[in-house]
């Protein structure tokens, strides 16, 4: 259970990290909370020649909102977002549910929200989170900073659109107005296992009460964490409802292709997909003060 | 690497591998074998270290190399100069241990947790400690520990019982 032996080499600046990672494109991974990254290396599913340690550099390490958006640093701990003092907030109520279930409460100590979503565990909880809220992820590469929306940022089952020698610096979660609320519905066997099935719901309503715009995506439900484009869609425009929930259900319900493995059988993580996404999405509509 | 941690107040200077993982560098090289090694991939808890006073960290899950110029507190620097720190005390009065294995984990994750909530509700309690795993006690007697320990601590400066 120990790493392959690796270089290790320590940024205390953006610029010095990108530097290294340049210098050895291919064969490093950056180490930021190392929450999913160093028990991989023990298991040797990862063998980096060269670990570029970030968890030095101040200039990543933020949650603040700026120009419109909440923007989380490269090293911002899982519970840096726990405990913001606007975490209870109804805007970011999908943020508050993630915060409290990825993981376990000591692991989110350590963990990073920007590592979450670089490792891209089909069974994470942040990308999900992020599709919903349609985050965006800011990338460092040799032509400068790009900002890549998340549904491009999530390539594949520990795939992104991170390249060798570039580095996610941050994401950014748009600034949720006063219509819009969440939840993240998880069922999980233990704390701290990963999602057997969680849906993740955003919901934006218009004066009138009809539905201004709806993110709806699912972990454990595919190769990477899926966005229901049926789903939202359908909600789009529509009053909350009865029929409305049960077709956002059942396309949650068609857009899940789990694996089968030791949490579940393919009809058990489909099943959930559909129950979940209802769940998540009463609870959305109840935060509004909506009942469907 | 040549790494500095202080440990419990007292610096070690070490040259250490970069795979060495802090869980290891404390038992082996520091001979602080209070720190227990569980599950060995960062699901259980019981090698659970504080950084820097107030940051739980499962040093299973983190190298030691990470550690250089920081203050790591393990178990064996809770007691102060022979008297129980009062988390220890507490699992002592409240029976909060049985075969002891998790129980260093269990207190170094709790002491942070009173450092960021020094009143904790048996349910923050419970939520605080969801990490750790215990298989003897049904962890009802840890709570009820960690409650103790919140209450002592929570005793004015120079209050007696």
């Amino acid at each position: 259970m120990i790493p392959a032996a690796f270089d290790y080499l320590r940024a205390h600046t953006t610029d010095e990290a990108f530097g290294y990672l340049q210098q050895h494109a291919g064969e490093a991974r950056v180490l930021a909370g190392g929450q999913s990254l160093i028990p991989a290396m023990r298991f040797r599913l990862a063998r980096p020649a060269v670990l570029v340690d970030i968890n030095g550099i101040g200039e990543l390490n933020y949650a603040r909102m700026s120009d419109g958006a909440l923007a989380i640093g490269a090293i911002a701990r899982d519970t840096d977002i726990e405990r913001a003092p606007w975490i209870g907030d109804r805007g970011w109520s999908l943020l508050h549910d993630v915060s409290r279930v990825v993981a376990d409460p000591v692991v989110r100590q350590t963990g990073t929200v920007v590592g979450s979503l670089c490792h891209n565990d089909p069974s994470g909880d942040w990308p999900a989170v992020a599709l919903a809220s349609r985050a965006t992820v800011v990338v460092r590469g040799k032509n400068g900073t790009r900002r890549v929306p998340i549904d491009e940022f999530l390539v594949d089952s520990y795939a992104t659109a991170v390249g060798d020698g570039e580095m996610a610096l941050g994401v950014e979660f748009p600034v949720p107005d006063d219509r819009t609320a969440g939840s993240y519905q998880k069922v999980e066997r233990k704390v701290g296992d990963f999602a057997t099935a969680a849906a993740a719901v955003q919901i934006s309503l218009n004066a009138d009460g009809t539905i201004r715009s709806a993110g709806v995506a699912l972990s454990a439900a595919g190769a990477c964490a899926v966005r229901v484009d049926a789903a939202e869609q359908l909600l789009a425009g529509q009053k909350p409802s009865a029929e409305l929930l049960r077709a956002a259900s059942d396309a949650a319900w068609h857009r899940s292709a789990p694996q089968a493995d030791l949490r579940g059988t393919v009809e058990f993580k489909k099943h959930l997909a559909g129950v979940l996404v209802a769940r998540a999405l009463r609870q959305a509509f109840s935060r509004l003060g909506v009942h469907a | 690497m040549k790494i500095h941690v202080t440990v419990n107040g007292v610096a070690y200077d070490r040259d250490v591998e970069p795979r060495m993982l802090l869980a290891y560098f404390l038992r082996e090289e520091c001979r602080l074998t209070g720190t227990h090694v569980g599950c060995d991939t960062s699901s259980c808890g019981c090698c659970v270290v504080v950084l820097d006073g107030t940051r739980a960290v499962k040093s299973c899950s983190m190298f030691a190399v990470q550690a250089d110029g920081h203050e790591i507190l393990t178990v064996e620097g809770l007691a102060q100069g022979g008297t129980l720190h009062a988390l220890q005390q507490g699992f002592w009065d409240q029976h909060g241990l049985q075969c002891g294995y998790c129980t260093p984990g269990m207190l170094l994750t709790a002491y942070a947790l009173l450092q960021h909530q020094p009143n904790p509700t048996e349910a923050d309690i419970r939520e605080g400690l969801s990490g750790n795993l215990c298989r003897c006690t049904g962890y009802q007697n840890i709570v009820k520990a960690v409650q103790q320990a919140a209450a002592t601590l929570g005793q004015p400066v120079g209050a007696t019982k």
